[in-house]
């Protein structure tokens, strides 16, 4: 890490801005441009090549086969609209819930109580991704505790998409509350004073001086929210029953069909919508909120 | 802001039901852990401590932990050192790409985990597979670090934004040699942003599961990948349980030692 600051050269690097600038962007350059970068760069020209359907030996050979297959075919269209649509409907239901939530952490609760509200809030942030969708499982299990909360077996939710849907937005939940919090607490009371001297209602208040504050930290937790379940393929094994959405479809021709040109194909789509949201974000200056 | 009792009650409500619905899936992980029913038939009937030693006994499960242990450190030190360059370099110096280079940080973690597996998975087959060096420790650690230097990245340019370079200045004008201003004055300032993005990228590593199923090699097992396994086996389900609820438990540690180490005010002092 002190590559650039100290070392044997230590004064004539000081001398050197050029040089301290290399020694400083080598090793991450190396590592994020040309691994990283060229990984995803050859995932995405492999999504043109083919595999051979007899010897199953991928064809290095430019065709928009797969692409026509996945325009082409019914089943990829319905899946991709139900990852997309899984992924907005968890990003709304933990804006909505996050809100109210990050609201009274900043502005209601008494000042003793706020920093533990931050911990309570952060603290399962830490406990494991797969023993909250596990946590899940049981509870949404065949006469389980979901099920004799409403009356007996079956009577829950069960396994499913809306199982699916509930589960990805318990999970990502704190991602959207902390961003949400940060932005509120930066936001000095004075100025809701102000609004509301000058004859602003509480209602009118909210609406023209905390809602539009609240655009980058919503988009800056959206980010998390919505590439976080459009990748998923995990909690859906876990509590989806037999939904299935793209990143199912990506791991399953990875693995038993063994076709790696078609699954990258499928995994452009995850990325151009990513690509897309980050861009469109970007505008509303999110970037700096993560 | 005045708001009205009813409006504070209803955010009250919807504070206390956030909470309720954040808490409750976890607590009946800790309850369950000691339900003699195998199925966990709820509510339970007999409570027993049998899981909990059958859990410490398991030998799978005690290796994966080793196992999650020394990649989340490998992949830690690896974030820390890359993050913690890039943040300088954003931050002391203008250079070509600057804004390209810190959309490309974010970027492993933006894009789903499935989409950096496969690229890794076959990078590292393709390259250091033909040097070799088949898939294990390192191209797990590898994978994790790509991710995880975000996080390092952010809380360190955060703090450097913030303390700006005066004081190095200070410290160079009062004949300190660079080796003396890193050690004195730049370390102690951003210390604290290390720890909590170091924190942040130990626990990233420790929980992820998708990167990790296509970077680990057929003979590794990361505590995530072994719960996944014995999660669809109903011999394991308590034992499984038994884990998720020391999960739950250890999930305090890492907020504790942030409390307790990370306060921003603790070197806030020397630059107000």
């Amino acid at each position: 890490m002190d590559a650039g600051v100290d070392g044997d050269q230590g004064v004539s690097m000081h001398r050197h801005p050029r040089w301290q600038l290399a020694a400083l962007l080598t090793a991450p350059v190396l590592w994020l441009v040309v691994a990283y970068l060229g990984a995803l760069g050859v995932l995405m020209v492999s999504a043109f090549w083919t595999v051979n359907g007899f010897t199953g030996g991928i064809v290095r050979e430019f065709s928009l086969a797969n692409f026509r297959t996945i325009l082409g075919e019914e089943v990829y269209r319905t899946v991709t609209l139900r990852s997309v649509g899984v992924a907005a409907a968890v990003t709304v239901i933990c804006v909505v819930v996050a809100v109210p939530m990050a609201f009274y952490m900043a502005k209601v609760a008494s000042a003793r109580a706020r920093p533990w509200l931050v911990i309570a809030v952060l603290t399962p942030l830490w406990a494991s991704y797969l023993v909250k969708a596990y946590a899940w499982r049981v509870l949404l299990g065949n006469g389980g505790p979901i099920d004799s909360l409403l009356g007996g077996p079956g009577r829950g939710p069960g396994y499913g998409l809306t199982a699916t849907v509930i589960v990805l937005a318990y999970l990502w939940l704190p991602y959207m509350i902390l961003p949400i919090h940060a932005g509120l607490d930066r936001l000095p009371d004075s100025l809701l004073e102000a609004s509301a001297d000058l004859g602003a209602r509480a209602g009118h208040t909210l609406r023209r001086i905390v809602l539009p504050l609240l655009v980058p930290p919503v988009a800056a937790g959206s980010i998390f929210t919505f590439s976080l379940s459009l990748g998923d393929y995990i909690t859906v094994q876990i509590v989806g029953g037999k939904t299935q959405l793209i990143g199912n479809l990506v791991y399953a021709n990875i693995g038993a069909a063994g076709n790696l040109p078609f699954a990258a194909a499928l995994a452009t789509i995850p990325v151009l919508i990513m690509v897309i949201y980050l861009i469109a974000v970007r505008r509303s200056g999110a970037l700096e909120e993560l | 802001m005045t708001l009205s009792p009813a409006a504070r009650w209803a955010l009250r409500a919807a504070m206390a039901l956030g909470l309720t619905f954040i808490y409750v899936p976890l607590l009946l992980v800790l309850v369950n852990s000691f339900n003699g029913d195998r199925t966990f038939a709820w509510p339970p009937h007999d409570l027993t401590t049998r899981w909990w030693a059958a859990a410490w006994a398991s030998d799978g499960a005690r290796q994966a932990l080793l196992t999650s242990v020394q990649a989340a450190l490998g992949a830690t030190a690896t974030a820390l050192l890359l993050g913690t360059l890039v943040a300088f370099a954003v931050h002391r110096f203008a250079f070509f790409g600057r804004d390209t280079l810190s959309l490309l940080i974010v970027l492993p973690i933006a894009l789903p985990g499935i989409v950096t597996g496969i690229a890794l998975d076959s990078a590292w087959r393709s390259v250091m597979g033909e040097l070799g060096i088949g898939k294990g420790l390192l191209s797990v650690v590898v994978g994790h670090a790509t991710f995880c230097v975000v996080t390092v990245y952010n809380n360190v340019l955060a703090r450097l934004r913030r303390t700006g370079t005066s004081l190095e200045e200070a410290s160079a004008d009062l004949g300190a040699g660079p080796w003396q201003t890193f050690r004195y004055v730049t370390f102690p300032l951003i210390r604290s942003a290390l720890l909590a993005g170091g924190l942040l990228a130990f626990a990233l590593s420790f929980d992820e599961i998708i990167v990790t199923t296509f970077t680990a090699g057929p003979g590794l097992t990361t505590l995530p990948l072994w719960i996944f396994t014995n999660l669809f086996r109903p011999n394991q389900a308590p034992v499984v349980n038994v884990v998720a609820a020391v999960l739950i438990l250890l999930s305090v540690l890492p907020v504790w030692v942030a409390q307790r180490f990370g306060s921003p005010t603790q070197d806030a002092n020397i630059t107000d």
